[in-house]
């Protein structure tokens, strides 16, 4: 019912020829109004976005600005949410365990990033050589980005295992002791930054399609005026890749403010030995879902999203020197 | 005289010819010779190695019996093949059901996602709209929101909706369109020349119909790309079930193994997790081998600008 409803609204609408509105003949008309193909356009084209409005106002607005208002109460998730002022704010800035959470993240975030960054774009170069095999290099560098985050954490776990996990087995071998890295509060974050790596492949693959985008005339170029192999990089490569490598940098940086599933596996939804793991979404999940103050969590989640917003604004600030647009131009 | 320097000079004119070529050659993106890319090559061998060794360390690990797995120096290739270690995974948990609610899920996310983002995207590239690239500003300010912000109201909305412990949280969004699939089918429609669509328009086709008769079969590449990270990211997706599916009925697979381990807390069977593990990733292994062409293209050839 519902169906045939929408058929006979919506869908002649768009297949209506503009025959019926009447082009408006001065100029003037024309500058203040819409011309008709104008009109047609505006309704056919917001009719094609409605899901994603929709889902902005839904899945978005509606929420971010509950969360806002919900990080002002105190809410169990049973009982209706009771106003307590900045009292979640307060108490996060003096929670021990926030300070935590957030010195883990933080430093995740300074090595994981930068590191994820070089792993991608050596791949992305060793994905684009011209090399007959080159489809074989795409996929396998690709396939470990198909692991999921918990499985590649129990690969880990195996790996890592002190009694008989490989690491230590090669460690022994070298007359080195024995290591229980994930048992380490500093060894499980390097366990786990190392293990993200294995993911490389998305951002990879956005570096692949902006190192094709670079004209080749431009290396021919550069050739024909001496330029070595590493010139080259320094002078074209990395300058033409800015704006992919903000792109990367930013989802990047989202991503390590954002890291869970890893630590939730490999601690076992501790984050122990002392806290190490303990990533702020981590506490902001056992928070919400552990102990039952959604209100307290959501104060959490809007200084995760502020802090997150800020980052951004400093690198898209701070990319204005050195992020090049000018491939189409070169 | 002359017919002495002559052999000479076009010898050298010859010879830069040659390196011309060449420039061209590698410009053009053919091969160099094999020696040139030995080095290149030794490089991306090595990588190779150290990015497929999680999938052969699981694999290998997941047909190995107990002893062996506790032996060293490790088997490179498992003494004795123990398939067995499959069967006892799969019946240490219900591994149907979460199969098949996975598989749902995934389906569900994976059609819906292409169907709505495809026709978002096409508005945004091919339909000439006033305040069109204003609005697709506020698509890209999304892709940098984090979703934790949300998290909290929207298990409240699901739950005052009945509808945690079902599958529909971990679906209906999907239909909402996504801000990079977004980007993503924006650029490679872009591509498509304006005049050919134009043409139809004059000849009194439909909007709906070009888009399904003439961009969709156009864009499949870059529909495949969609779908593979549509795909990975629902079935993968951890976070989501383990907030939203409390039953054992409605669990999936990536809370599966989990399950699996807490159950074995003391003592692991390891190779039995890695059995599991590598039976979770399989179908996603084989969607990439199958579609790994298309998606590679889809998206390389929609540039990133």
């Amino acid at each position: 019912m519902s169906a045939t409803g929408l058929s006979s609204t919506s869908a002649p609408s768009i297949a209506e020829p503009p025959s019926t509105a009447t082009e408006p003949a001065s100029g003037r008309r024309r500058r203040r109004g819409m011309t008709a193909t104008n009109k047609r356009n505006l309704r056919t084209g917001l009719l094609f976005i409605s899901p994603w409005i929709v889902g902005v106002l839904v899945f978005i607005l509606y929420p971010v600005t509950y969360s806002i208002v919900l990080s002002f109460t105190r809410y169990s998730g049973m009982d209706a949410p009771t106003w307590v002022g900045v009292q979640n704010y307060i108490t996060a800035f003096t929670d021990p365990l926030v300070a935590k959470a957030t010195s883990n993240t933080i430093f995740f975030a300074l090595i994981a990033v930068p590191l994820g960054l070089l792993v991608a774009l050596t791949l992305a170069i060793a994905m684009n050589q011209n090399v007959r095999e080159v489809a074989l290099y795409r996929t396998i560098f690709y396939a470990p980005s198909l692991i999921p985050a918990f499985a590649m954490s129990f690969i880990f776990i195996v790996f890592l295992n002190p009694q008989f996990g490989l690491f230590n087995q090669v460690l022994n071998l070298f007359g080195g002791p024995n290591i229980n890295l994930l048992g380490d509060p500093t060894g499980v974050k390097i366990a786990i930054i190392l293990m993200a790596q294995f993911g490389a492949g998305n951002a990879a693959l956005i570096f692949l399609a902006g190192l094709r985008n670079i004209p080749k005339t431009i290396y021919e170029a550069a050739r024909v005026d001496g330029a070595g192999p590493g010139r080259q990089f320094v002078a074209i490569t990395f300058p033409l890749l800015t704006p992919v490598l903000l792109f990367n940098l930013i989802t990047g940086v989202s991503g390590a403010l954002q890291v869970f599933t890893e630590a939730y596996i490999v601690t076992n939804g501790t984050g122990d030995p002392d806290a190490g793991a303990l990533f702020y979404m981590m506490y902001l999940y056992k928070t919400a879902f552990g102990f039952a103050e959604l209100g307290y969590a959501s104060a959490l989640a809007v200084l995760l999203f502020l802090a997150g917003l800020a980052l951004a604004l400093m690198i898209f600030w701070l990319s204005r020197r050195f992020v090049n647009y000018d491939v189409e131009a070169a | 005289m002359t017919s002495t320097f002559t052999p000479k000079t076009s010898l050298s004119s010859l010879q830069v010819s040659q390196d011309r070529d060449e420039l061209n050659r590698r410009a053009d993106g053919t091969r160099r010779p094999w020696y040139s890319t030995l080095a290149a090559r030794a490089v991306m061998v090595a990588l190779s190695v150290l990015f497929l060794l999680p999938l052969y360390w699981m694999s290998v690990s997941s047909l190995k019996s107990d002893e062996e797995l506790a032996q060293f120096p490790p088997t490179l290739i498992p003494e004795t093949w123990e398939f067995g270690n499959y069967v006892d995974a799969v019946l240490a948990m219900p591994f149907l059901t979460f199969f098949a609610n996975s598989a749902i899920i995934t389906t569900s996310v994976v059609v819906l996602s292409v169907l709505s983002n495809f026709v978002i995207a096409y508005s945004f590239a091919c339909i000439d709209w006033p305040g069109r690239d204003k609005l697709f500003y506020v698509v890209i300010a999304t892709l940098f929101l984090p979703f934790p912000v949300t998290l909290i109201p929207m298990f409240d909305m699901w739950a005052r909706l009945g509808l945690v412990n079902t599958l529909f949280p971990l679906i209906i969004p999907a239909a909402f369109g996504s801000a990079f699939y977004i980007f993503l089918l924006r650029q490679f429609l872009k591509q498509i020349p304006q005049d050919m669509l134009n043409a139809a328009r004059v000849d009194g086709a439909s909007e709906w119909t070009i888009v399904w008769r003439l961009a969709l079969p156009t864009s499949r590449p870059a529909l495949v790309t969609v779908a593979i990270f549509a795909a990975v990211a629902a079935w993968n997706d951890f976070m989501g079930p383990l907030i939203y599916l409390q039953d054992e009925s409605v669990q999936t697979l990536s809370i599966g193994l989990q399950t699996f381990r807490s159950v074995n807390a003391q003592d692991v069977s390891f190779n039995q997790l890695m059995a599991a593990s590598f039976l979770v990733i399989l179908p996603l292994l084989l969607l990439f081998f199958i579609f790994q062409r298309y998606f590679i293209r889809g998206i390389t050839i929609g540039g990133f600008k």
